[in-house]
């Protein structure tokens, strides 16, 4: 599976973004084996930790894809995407674009607005976006090579809330990698959402604020890892009922 | 001049954005602009001309999900 023409060994995209420290940040980024890494852009402050920040970043070797976070409108996603590429020098962009203040939910139709923008600029827009397909439609023909739909609101870890319309993504775009972003909890849920076909997982929280979070970057993988080669593997078809598994025959008669 | 960095009002002599990030002792090369909500490249910044009340938006890498 290629991503913008990139083809990747690590299916796991990490944020970067609560960890306790930095050191602790490098080591999970180490751990997880990943390739992405999410970053952002925000004021400089007088201390110019921005610059430091993006120097240890470098140092880890991963790819960095920046996003467009707390972005609310078409024209401060797009300025902001335009800046991003300039410091980080990538046309990697993760897009968001904001709807809602509780919930984080995309709002669609700026998404796909900013998205043809973007693409047309020379962009590799993956947007953040829900699991509706016509959106996802209007997203491709926007320019859009990978989609990203949410398992569940950012930063709540509540796992993958809508698998059925997930499934239904995989099966409606067969050909566009798609990323679960945003939502992740436990490595479980990391491993159902491969398990459902989806291509990668992006995640931060889960492991920025675990107890130990090198550890569950080490878990995130190994789940990613699993549900991978488990969807690869064909699983077995869900029965209502007990079928043994032990053979009848030859069952002894002891009453 | 009065201009506004970072949200924050500003009294510069510079007239050109390269010269006002120089003044304000802004010059990382990883920093990227803004000049009223629309992106000035680094090569920009020299002929970039500032005006009274102009918003300028400075940004560097931060953590981000």
């Amino acid at each position: 599976m290629e991503f913008y023409g990139t083809p990747l060994a690590s299916r796991l995209f990490l944020g970067t973004a609560q960890y306790p420290s930095p050191k602790v940040l490098c080591e999970a980024i180490e751990a997880s084996g990943t390739e992405v890494i999410t970053v952002s852009l925000r004021r400089e402050t007088s201390e110019g930790a921005g610059t430091g920040f993006w120097h240890m970043l470098r140092q880890t070797g991963a790819r960095v894809l920046p996003n467009t976070a707390g972005c609310h409108t078409v024209q401060e996603a797009v300025t902001t995407a335009q800046m991003a590429r300039e410091v980080f020098e990538t046309d990697w962009i993760k897009l968001e674009v904001i709807g809602h203040a509780d919930s984080l939910q995309p709002d669609v139709f700026a998404l796909v607005e900013a998205a043809r923008i973007l693409s047309e600029d020379g962009f590799k827009v993956f947007p953040y976006t829900t699991e509706d397909l016509v959106v996802g439609e209007h997203l491709l023909q926007a320019g859009c090579e990978v989609l990203m739909p949410w398992g569940a609101p950012i930063g709540s870890g509540q796992g993958l809330r809508n698998p059925d319309g997930l499934r239904a993504m995989r099966a409606h775009f067969p050909n566009t990698p798609l990323v679960v972003d945003a939502g992740i909890g436990r490595p479980s849920d990391a491993a159902a959402a491969m398990e459902l076909g989806l291509d990668a997982v992006l995640l931060n929280t889960a492991v920025a604020k675990a107890g130990d979070p090198v550890e569950m970057a080490r878990a995130m993988a190994q789940a990613v890892t699993a549900g991978q080669t488990g969807y690869a593997a064909d699983p077995m078809p869900r029965r209502d009922m007990a079928v043994p598994s032990t053979p009848v025959l030859g069952l002894a008669e002891l009453t | 001049m009065k201009i506004t960095v970072n949200a924050k009002p500003l009294e510069v002599s510079a007239t050109t954005l390269d010269a006002a990030l120089t003044e304000l002792g802004l010059t990382s090369p990883a920093l990227a602009t803004a000049l009223n909500g629309a992106f000035v490249s680094r090569a920009k910044r020299v002929e970039t001309v500032l005006t009274d009340g102009d918003r300028i938006e400075v940004l560097a890498p931060m953590q981000g999900g």
